[in-house]
């Protein structure tokens, strides 16, 4: 399919052989393990510490706690205020940290530092109508609520109405490499080998929190073991190693336990989403009003903002999106895999799908009647969309014209079959970067900018941008990213990474293309690009999205409330793609995730201690391969000018968007019931078949 | 984790004689050496049974099969013998954890895995089966995949061994040797309900090694089936172990045991005894599975397992009765 090229990833013989060498496993000489101390109450005041037993324990370097750590200065994320104070906002806060000689003996002291709390009454449950529930900005239109029209007085109008509530659980991003920080110190110069989303964010916020002029900061991230929008801001493990390093003066090496990331590495809120929706007896929709019940913990505000995508979708005259926040004692959300759109886009078009079986109509046809022809809101063109020619590819292929629409009638021995069909959208972002491109003597070509690469084969993707900007074979080109001493560069977050570096990209192999004259002198040629100016100044005549469908069939046991997904089917409108082998991993790898959400992924909170039960991947479950069977991702041949100089959309996050929702439709169509409730386990099930 | 002592024993003898309060017998390691790396455990010294001379599966003349404590899972279900006689086991041992583990784990190992149940391996949280009389918060915490039979006021957990299960169904006994020397515990006295002593899971005494299992023959067709929240690498919701000897529609003898509703292997003698010489049909199954389920005590939220067990027996049997 239509792509710039189709190339392996470039450090894939590293990674397969362990040479690739992630955060902690760098080798230093004199090297120091911390262990973290966690709160076992989640609301309160620690009263007293007892380091004694882990200070007399042979190895431990120091010991930690609010009382001896160095001040650091204040940042927005509260999160980062790590050992900065004795109150406990939720369970699992680090509140010491051991430093010792081995990881063993860390772990050994840590358990050994008995920390007293004056414990208070703590909330962690969180309920639509909570009394402390807030919205901020309630008189403004802005991201947490929109409206236009009359969206209340036109649902009591509809003749046809579709009024629910769904209801998705906290889950854990679980990238398979842990947060790990190896910090070490010279002078007043840092070095951080850190696992992250972005190395000049990482440095600048080290700066800021320890007051470090940025060029003394040093971040290096050749290769990350995933994020998903978890290593999108930094973690307490990267300021607690820079300080553990300062305190003991040797390099130390922190890495979170799966168990410990529960608590402090960000999860998405759990959501309860209320979706009206008003239409004619033709299925034109006249109202639409989605509002989202969301948790932030105390310590940092965060928004799931599920009901976003719905702003963009379906046509409308009047409409309604909100989205309200309660902080409650809860460790704190963050992003993970579409923020937001995951969630919003599960509730959105699972409601379609009710109407459309309420009107009768197909989802499909329900869907096309209500494109709208610009921005639903403002009637803005869209750069470019291709909702329903997703939805028509997907159609045919995956044989969805002779699909009688009768739920739960399909019975093969003891299963109960179905298929359902989704609709997917995600923002077309970018974020303004450096880059410097050179030409070499020996006819290669060096790309340099401080990007960084999840695991999804981002340097591979730039080595591909920048050959075919230079008309350079890709073999010719080294791409240098996962250093902040690179030229800047934003986060690989909000699918927008290819983009926005890949905009900075260009632009340096332009300006190099520029400077050649057919010889390239022993020292080489450079060229320096920032988009800044061309990022910011991009006007917003258009709507920039991307779209795409997905297409499930499921079986449902009716003995046992077990489902199966024997095919899913997604077809993306994402602009032109970069790396087509590499895309193609990108949307399965969604889709399996969005799979994860429909059937299975539930982080469990316990009320009574206030924390997630579910610590570990034998608890807490994702797809295994015996659950993926027959899974297909294509796109379509899109051209967008809109977007950015490669056409590109962004890939990293629609194949999630929709996903659930395709499954869940599936299971309603097999089975005739309708769960609103995320995962789709047998215990929720069985009890309703 | 608290510093520990690695020994390897080359005989039972040697084992035994290295045993105290503050030894752990190391199998295949991939239960014990995460709870003590979770604090749940935490001995002093480790005495690695894995070379003792138990990895290996006879056929006595008997016709029953003795299995070695040290025999590592995989091993297990490749056997030619435990293949042919007991499809059962193997599909009990092949549906638990993943290749992996299976390669490492061992026979003796996987029977004395401890409990899932999240507070027990919280060092953090009170669990009276880790921590005698601290309480047991999974009673009114989250407990939806804990027990619904033979459960008690001070624990509500479950044995999460699929083996066991189906060394439950296959009237297996345990060998063991002990101080007082070696003994032969029926599976069924093997392990235990909670009671007020949840910290026990069966009935060794301290120090008693594992040294085999054997599996007396069956003649019947035999099967294991499990539920769980994805399609592999979880552990049971609900699971069967069932044989059934079928003639002429009538079921003349079968085993049932269920696995993921209690804190140990539940055999279903009463919904036996019910099918025991009755037709086999949907109706007489569901009784027999009525009969069974009568004890039950669903908690708040794994009410769901009733119907679950009961669909399982109903089901399970008439598949096995189909291919007979
Ligand atoms: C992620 C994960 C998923 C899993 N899923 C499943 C599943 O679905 N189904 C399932 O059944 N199991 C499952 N398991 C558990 C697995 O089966 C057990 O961990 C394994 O069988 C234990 O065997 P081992 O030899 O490693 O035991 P070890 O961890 O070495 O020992 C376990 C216990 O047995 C004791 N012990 C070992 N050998 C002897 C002996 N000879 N005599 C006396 N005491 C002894 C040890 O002291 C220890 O207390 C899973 C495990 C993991 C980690
Ligand atoms: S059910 Fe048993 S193992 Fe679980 S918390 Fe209660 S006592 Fe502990």
């Amino acid at each position: 399919m239509n792509a710039i090229g189709s190339r392996s990833r470039v450090e894939g013989r590293e990674k397969v052989t362990g040479e690739a060498r992630y955060a902690v496993e760098h080798p230093v000489p004199g090297a120091a393990y911390a262990w973290v101390v966690q709160s076992t109450v989640a609301k309160g005041e620690i009263t007293a510490f007892d380091t004694a037993d882990a200070e007399a324990l042979p190895g431990v370097l120091t010991v930690l706690t609010p009382d001896n750590a160095p001040e650091l200065a204040p940042v927005s994320d509260g999160e980062l205020a790590v050992l900065q104070g004795r109150k406990v906002s939720y369970r699992g806060q680090i509140v010491a940290a051991v430093v010792a000689e081995t990881l063993e003996t860390a772990r050994e002291a840590a358990r050994l530092v008995r920390v007293t709390y004056a414990a208070r009454r703590h909330d962690v449950r969180l309920t639509p109508d909570h009394p402390g529930r807030y919205t901020p900005d309630e008189a403004e239109d802005g991201p947490w609520q929109a409206r236009q029209g009359d969206p209340e007085d036109a649902f009591r109008a509809a003749p046809v109405r579709i009024d629910c509530t769904f209801t998705t659980p906290a889950e854990h991003n679980n990238p398979m490499e842990p947060h790990a920080t190896l910090a070490a110190w010279d002078g007043d110069a840092l070095t951080v080998h850190d696992s992250n989303q972005g190395p000049s964010t990482v440095r600048s916020t080290l700066a800021k929190v320890f007051e470090l002029d940025p060029a003394r900061v040093r971040v290096i991230s050749p290769h990350i073991g995933g994020g998903f929008g978890s290593k999108g801001t930094p973690r307490p493990n990267v300021v607690l190693a820079a300080m553990a390093a300062r305190a003991v003066g040797r390099p130390v090496k922190l890495a979170f336990t799966r168990r410990q990331m529960y608590a402090l590495t960000g999860y998405r809120s759990p959501t309860v989403q209320r979706v009206r929706l008003g239409a004619a007896e033709d299925g034109r929709l006249t109202t639409i009003i989605h509002e989202s019940f969301e948790q932030s913990s105390t310590v940092r505000e965060f928004a799931e903002e599920s009901t976003t995508p719905t702003r963009v979708m379906y046509r409308a005259p009047n409409r309604r999106t909100a989205y309200h926040l309660t902080r409650l004692d809860v460790p704190s959300t963050s992003w993970m895999r579409a923020p937001g759109d995951a969630p919003g886009m599960f509730a959105l078009e699972s409601a379609m799908d009710e109407l459309a079986v309420v009107l009768g109509l197909d989802p499909i046809e329900l869907r096309v009647r209500n494109e709208p022809d610009g921005h639903p809101e403002d009637g803005r063109p869209f750069s470019s969309r291709n909702l329903v020619a997703c939805l028509r590819e997907g159609a045919a292929r995956f044989g969805w014209s002779d699909r009688d629409p009768t739920p739960g009638v399909r019975r093969v021995g003891r299963r109960l079959v179905g298929t359902g069909v989704a609709a997917a959208t995600y923002p077309v972002l970018r974020s303004p970067a450096q880059a410097t491109a050179r030409a070499n003597a020996d006819g290669s070509y060096t790309v340099r900018i401080a990007a960084i690469d999840l695991g999804t084969g981002a340097r591979t993707a730039l080595g591909l941008i920048a050959a075919e900007t230079l008309k350079a074979d890709p073999a010719q080109v080294t791409v240098e990213i996962g250093d902040s001493d690179l030229p800047r560069a934003g986060l690989a977050g909000g699918s927008a990474g290819t983009a926005g570096w890949g905009t900075a990209v260009v632009r340096a192999c332009e300006a190099l293309l520029s400077k050649l004259n057919g010889h390239v002198p022993p020292e080489g040629v450079e060229a320096a690009a920032d988009t800044t100016e061309e990022v910011k100044g991009q006007g917003d005549e258009y709507a920039r999205h991307s779209f795409g469908a997905h297409f499930a069939e499921v079986e449902v046991d009716v003995d046992t409330g077990e489902i199966r997904v024997p095919r899913m089917l997604g077809v993306f409108a994402t602009g032109r793609i970069v790396n087509a082998k590499a895309a193609r991993s990108q949307f399965l790898g969604g889709m399996i995730m969005g799979l994860g959400m429909a059937l299975m992924e539930e982080s469990v909170l316990d009320e009574a201690f206030g924390d997630h039960l579910t610590a570990d991947l034998a608890q807490y479950h994702i797809p295994a391969n015996a659950d993926v069977r027959d899974l297909d991702a294509v796109w379509l041949d899109e051209h967008d000018p809109h977007v950015n100089p490669m056409g590109t959309k962004g890939i990293g996050e629609i194949g999630i968007v929709g996903a659930a929702a395709a499954i869940t439709n599936a299971v309603h169509h097999a089975t005739g019931v309708r769960f609103r409730t995320l995962p789709l386990t047998p215990p929720r099930v069985l009890p309703e078949l | 984790m608290r510093p520990f002592a690695y020994e390897r024993a080359a005989t039972a003898e040697e084992a035994l004689a290295r045993c105290d309060e503050e030894t752990r017998y190391l199998g295949g390691g991939t239960n014990l050496v995460d709870l003590m790396r979770l604090g749940v455990e935490r001995p002093a010294r480790l005495v690695d049974v894995t070379r003792l001379p138990h990895d290996r599966i006879e056929e006595r003349s008997s016709g029953a099969l003795r299995i070695g404590a040290a025999v590592r899972n995989s091993d297990l279900t490749a056997h030619p013998a435990v293949r042919r006689h007991h499809p059962m086991l193997v599909q009990a041992v092949l549906s638990g954890a993943s290749g992996q583990i299976r390669n490492q784990a061992t026979v003796g190992g996987n029977l004395l895995q401890r409990t899932r149940c999240s507070y027990f391996q919280d060092i953090t949280k009170p669990c009276n089966k880790r921590e005698p009389g601290t309480g047991c918060p999974a009673i009114d915490g989250e407990h939806h995949n804990l027990a619904i039979l033979g459960h008690s006021e001070s624990c509500v957990a479950t044995h999460p061994s699929d083996m066991a299960v189906a060394l439950a169904a296959l009237d297996a006994t345990v060998l063991t040797r002990g101080r007082g020397g070696e003994r032969a515990i029926p599976l069924a006295d093997f392990y235990r309900l909670p009671g007020s002593h949840p910290e026990r899971d069966t009935t060794l005494e301290p120090g008693e090694l594992v040294t085999a299992v054997e599996v007396p023959p069956l003649a019947m067709p035999s099967r294991y089936r499990k539920v769980r929240e994805r399609a592999s690498f979880a552990f049971a919701l609900v699971s069967i172990a069932a044989a059934a000897d079928v003639r002429d529609g009538v079921v003349r003898d079968c085993r049932i045991a269920l696995g993921g509703v209690a804190h140990r292997p539940w055999r279903a003698r009463r919904a036996e005894d019910h099918l025991r010489g009755r037709p086999l049909t949907r109706e007489n199954l569901a009784g027999a599975a009525d009969q069974e389920l009568a004890a039950a005590h669903p908690l708040r939220d794994n009410a769901y397992k009733l119907r679950l067990a009961r669909n399982l027996i109903v089901r399970t049997l008439l598949e096995l009765g189909e291919r007979a």
